[in-house]
């Protein structure tokens, strides 16, 4: 048994491979080996939802999986949201609704705010705020990020 | 992270096979949600990694069959959260489910892995000791079937061998007319471990069952067999005795989630909300 692996993922639509001990995270393989910097580690315990991605179309924090768990899988980050370059209508929201105070907590909400809106197209605030209760924002700057997540559902401006 | 080897079978009897090389070397790993942090601190230091969730006889997925439900080791949350079968017939096991973590964490982490992690505080395990669950374990031998409360031996500890894991949970189907709810208290909404929780359920002969967790060094099953909490006419102050001689079995400690004289208070408190909760939905029908 070996102390490395081998892990063979799409990333972002594309094939790659990476050698990684067998002890390294998604989350320090993406920013480390596979130079996708958007994805953030801060609390690297599960708690912050700052490096979330998902895995096999369902949200998770990658600091809590281990590259070699995602051999064969398929994982989107932040950087694989929009199209064409493209920011997606998320991302946008994001934008005009000032939802972004220094930026480190965004790439993580904006996913986890995706795959809420995925499952649930039309949130209430109350859903929002479920949705978004894994991701921590340390500037506190939850009342335009649930606007945001409202306003790209098409719901009226709640931020007065 | 210290290294180690990562393996991840196919076949449980490969599974097996290395928890009886290596033993205490070796830790499986379902959701990695306790598994991962612990890795990252230090606080486990395997030599081997088994990963269960590309195992053929563990895939995921809830199956019924004669009024039983049974729930394979490597079904996250999030699915035994949205299963209709557990809704419908474990609605506190649902609820419970529900309070795990936040959707990251449930889209990961799983039942078995909730109650092989075995701490005092686990959410799902006071739903699934008032529902009776029955844990099916596996090992070279064969397999065997515990009920919860006599597989939880302590904080961290469990009844399994050297060369076992849990393959499933299973849960008996309740009676018509059982009801039953789950609820606990944080120190902050969201993502949080309990300082107390409890779930409550009254069947149709009017027994009722409690199971308080983070209270003792495993939560632990109580019930009154009177029919004095199941009457909604009883006497409040009857009730709230029966409710003190059940409650005052518990054990908590102090940490920081709340001191022991907290815990004892609130758990009053707490059980009585819920009984008066689950007595209310009954007499609805
Ligand atoms: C941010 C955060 C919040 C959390 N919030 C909560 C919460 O609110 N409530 C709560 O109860 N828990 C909470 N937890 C703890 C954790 O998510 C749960 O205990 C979860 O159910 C563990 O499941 P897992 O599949 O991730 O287990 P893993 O981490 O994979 O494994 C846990 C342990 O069980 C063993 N194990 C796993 N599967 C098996 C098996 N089939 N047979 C034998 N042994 C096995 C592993 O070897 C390991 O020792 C939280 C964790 C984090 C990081």
């Amino acid at each position: 048994m070996s102390e490395t692996a081998r892990v063979s993922l799409t990333l972002n639509g594309e094939p790659r491979t990476v050698e990684i001990g067998a002890g390294r995270t998604l989350l320090d393989t993406l920013r480390w080996e596979l130079d996708l910097t958007g994805t953030k580690e801060c609390c690297a315990a599960g708690e912050c939802g700052a490096c979330t991605v998902y895995l096999d179309g369902e949200a998770v924090n990658s600091c809590l999986v281990l590259a070699a768990e995602a051999d064969g899988r398929e994982v989107t980050t932040i950087e694989g949201l929009g199209s064409g370059g493209r920011l997606s209508r998320l991302q946008e929201a994001f934008l005009e609704t000032g939802a972004i105070q220094c930026g480190f907590c965004i790439p993580g909400m904006v996913v986890a705010a995706d795959a809420l809106l995925r499952e649930t197209p039309r949130p209430t605030l109350d859903e929002v705020l479920q949705g978004l209760s894994g991701n921590l924002c340390r500037c506190g700057g939850y009342t335009r990020i649930c606007a945001a997540v409202l306003r790209a559902a098409g719901a009226a401006d709640v931020t007065g | 992270m210290h290294g180690f080897a990562f393996v991840a079978p196919t076949a449980q009897a490969e599974v097996t096979g290395l928890l009886e090389e290596h033993g205490s070397e070796a830790r499986l790993l379902a959701g990695g949600t306790d598994l991962v942090v612990g890795l990252r601190t230090g606080a486990i230091r395997p030599r081997v990694v088994v990963d269960l969730k590309r195992v053929a006889e563990l895939r995921p997925g809830l199956s019924d069959a004669g009024g039983r439900l049974a729930i394979s080791a490597t079904t996250p949350l999030s699915r035994v959260v949205r299963d209709g079968r557990v809704r419908q017939w474990f609605p506190a096991l649902a609820e419970a489910a529900a309070t795990v973590g936040s959707i990251q964490i449930r889209n990961r982490a799983t039942l078995a892995g909730n109650i092989c992690n075995a701490s005092p505080a686990a959410d799902t395990v006071p739903a699934l000791l008032v529902y009776g669950a029955e844990v099916v374990i596996a090992g070279r031998a064969g397999e065997r079937r515990l009920p919860l409360d006599r597989f939880l031996l302590g904080p961290r500890r469990t009844a399994l061998g050297r060369d076992e894991l849990v393959t499933s949970i299973e849960l008996a189907r309740p009676g018509a007319g059982t009801f039953a709810a789950f609820g606990r208290l944080t120190r902050r909404r969201g993502v949080d471990l309990a300082t107390i929780s409890v779930c409550c359920s009254v069947d149709a002969a009017g027994v009722t069952r409690f199971a308080f967790g983070a209270v003792a060094p495993t939560p632990f099953l109580v019930a009154d067999e009177s029919g004095v909490l199941a009457d909604p006419d009883a006497d409040p102050e009857t009730k709230d005795r029966v409710l003190a001689e059940l409650t005052g079995l518990a054990r908590p400690i102090s940490d920081v989630r709340g001191s022991r004289e907290y815990r004892q208070a609130m758990l009053m408190v707490v059980s009585r909300r819920l009984l008066r909760s689950v007595v209310d939905g009954r007499g609805k029908g």
